[in-house]
């Protein structure tokens, strides 16, 4: 029987010829990752089972990006006992304020994470490296101490569900549009331990961004992985970034799949997820009198150059709403600079939005745009649970970049061909 | 090894950030976490639950961050395992790994009530209501997850099975 992209590189990494659904194995890891927050859990963990150092310095990295610049004093001692940790054991790939991104943004941005690669970290989305044709997927904190220390994870080896993309997207549609669809259509957990894989004569169309972005909410769906496969437009975001020899794995014609479904993205209008999970998708037409009080736009799911310049292109010349707080918060610093030198941090400033430093802050209710009781934001970020954005009487309406910036001139969720663009 | 304790109930899809919410993520510590476990969820619970509590809850259960700080904090509570006809798969690796007690059983799930007094018979794999005299099978477990639970976890696991570098 023919195998998936997901069980190649499980096999691949694992030393066999083949593996199936349900075979548990324990496979060699070429990332592990950790942030500030999952990182000093893991440290005892380690610590116990005889850590003196890593098993790679390169390979293990973590990235201090949820509490950082440090919210406060109890987030400023984790933050000094990752940095203690990166710096004992001679973390190469470590990354702290200036250098810090978004994880999932900025590894595939420093080419450490590629096609082939077998990825595990101690965060949910590390499910995005996927869009590269990777296998990649969150674990916890023991997880990472076990990879970190041993080079290796074990894994049970999923089956596949696999999303056919056809069509063409309509203006102002884009991944997260399709990604919110599909969770709207199986639920959270419609994909529960298994693996999503994307394919269709739509991909030929869809930029490594929106890749990202629909790779990032597999585990919105319950999924170990989301992936997509290999292709001209993988080879040439990965060309020249990604340091080590790509492994293509393609799916056999005979592989099976758990199930099939079809997605005609010709038929896709900006939808927005409702309060408290991400399966509660509706097109934006059915909800478009829904008021906000703060937008957030950024994110692993959605704070790229390319997610900038849609944002910036609908509030170029336009004006954020009167009771509305606008924050934009770019991925990574090269993201930053790019957005400055295209023009498009000034866009956003002089239409009223506010524009921050990279952090996961406002996405999990840690920091830099805490909503109070009663309070509603539209967000590009990827959780709407209660409380994810603050008090637990507060709201978050997930969305893309052109939904959000809409909002964000109008006040109430709005679809963005209703903006009257300004050049 | 059988135990018994008293039932509290949720529903589905209860995600990591009700368990523990992202403003006490700067908490690595048992007691501290616990103080606010399930609070997004039921803000009372904490102040409520007591050690050897049972949770109950439907399908999905932990979905959402692979914070481990959520089966840390259950643990530290008390909490002597947790029972929901479904796990999402991170929590589900978590709480083998850090060595907290999660059992699969949707009868039980659907059946049991909160304020319940159940006994879980562990090896036998059998829940029993002693509210209603009702008893659930709990569905088995991969013979490498039990393994990792017989060494208490993936620590000792990787102590017992690897020389440590």
């Amino acid at each position: 029987m023919g195998m998936t992209i997901s069980q190649k590189i499980l096999a691949n990494h694992s030393g066999l010829d083949s593996v199936k659904a349900g075979d548990l194995v324990q496979a060699n890891v070429d990332i592990a990752l950790a942030n500030d927050i999952t990182l000093p859990l893991a440290l005892k963990p380690f610590e116990d089972a005889g850590g003196k150092r890593v098993f790679d310095r390169e390979k293990v990295v973590v990235v201090l990006d949820h509490f950082n610049p440090a919210k406060d004093i109890d987030s400023a001692s984790m933050l000094a006992k990752s940095r203690a940790f990166a710096k004992e054991m001679g973390l190469v790939n470590f990354f702290d304020v200036g250098d810090m991104g978004i994880e999932h943004a900025l590894l595939p941005e420093k080419g450490l994470v590629g096609p082939g690669d077998l990825v595990i970290g101690a965060d949910s989305h590390t499910c995005t490296y996927g869009a590269l044709a990777a296998f990649a997927t969150g674990v916890g904190s023991t997880d990472f101490a076990a990879a970190a220390l041993t080079g290796k994870c074990w894994f049970k080896v999923p089956e596949t569900m696999k999303f056919v993309l056809n069509g063409t997207l309509q203006p102002w549609v884009s991944g997260k549009d399709i990604i919110l669809e599909i969770i709207g259509r199986i639920g959270v957990d419609g994909a529960l331990y298994k693996s999503m894989e994307f394919a269709g004569e739509a991909l030929a169309a869809l930029t490594i961004a929106d890749r990202l972005t629909i790779a990032n909410m597999a585990i919105e769906a319950g999924a170990k992985n989301g992936i997509f496969p290999f292709d001209h437009i993988t080879n040439e975001y990965c060309s020249g970034r990604f340091k080590r020899p790509f492994k293509i794995f393609e799916t056999d014609e005979d592989a099976e799949f758990a199930e099939v479904i079809q997605l005609n993205l010709s038929d896709l209008e900006p939808v927005v997820a409702m309060p408290f999970l991400p399966e509660n998708v509706r097109p934006v037409s059915e909800v478009k009198e829904v008021r906000v009080d703060q937008v957030v736009i950024g994110s692993c799911t959605n704070g790229r150059i390319e997610d900038l310049r849609i944002a910036a292109r609908i509030l170029k010349g336009n004006r954020v709403a009167k009771a509305v707080r606008l924050i934009v918060f770019p991925a990574t610093p090269a993201i930053m600079l790019q957005a400055i030198s295209e023009g498009l941090i000034q866009d956003i400033m002089e239409a009223g939005g506010a524009v921050s430093t990279p952090t996961c802050g406002p996405c999990l209710g840690g920091h830099m745009g805490i909503l109070a009781k009663g309070e509603r934001a539209i967000s590009t970020t990827n959780r709407n649970f209660v409380g994810r954005m603050g008090h637990p009487e507060s709201e978050v309406v997930l969305s893309s970049p052109a939904v959000a910036a809409a909002s964000a001139i109008t006040g109430h969720i709005t679809n963005p061909s209703d903006i009257k663009l300004v050049q | 090894m059988a135990f018994r304790g008293k039932v509290w109930k949720f529903g589905d899809d209860v995600n990591t950030d009700e368990i523990i919410p992202a403003r006490y993520l700067s908490f690595t510590d048992p007691e501290k976490l616990a103080e606010h476990v399930m609070e997004d969820a039921d803000p009372s619970f904490p102040g409520k639950v007591s050690k050897g509590d049972i949770l109950v809850a439907g399908k999905n259960f932990g979905c959402g961050s692979s914070r481990e700080h959520a089966p840390v904090a259950i643990k530290g509570a008390g909490i002597a395992c947790v029972i929901a006809s479904g796990f999402a798969r991170i929590f589900y690796r978590n709480a083998f790994n850090m060595g907290l007690l999660i059992l699969e059983s949707p009868e039980a799930s659907d059946k049991i009530r909160e304020g319940d007094v159940i006994e879980v018979d562990q090896k036998l794999g059998i829940i029993h209501n002693t509210t209603s005299g009702e008893t659930f099978q709990v569905t088995p477990i991969p013979a490498f997850m039990d393994e990792l639970l017989s060494d208490g976890g993936l620590v000792e696991h990787i102590k017992k099975s690897a020389s440590p570098r």
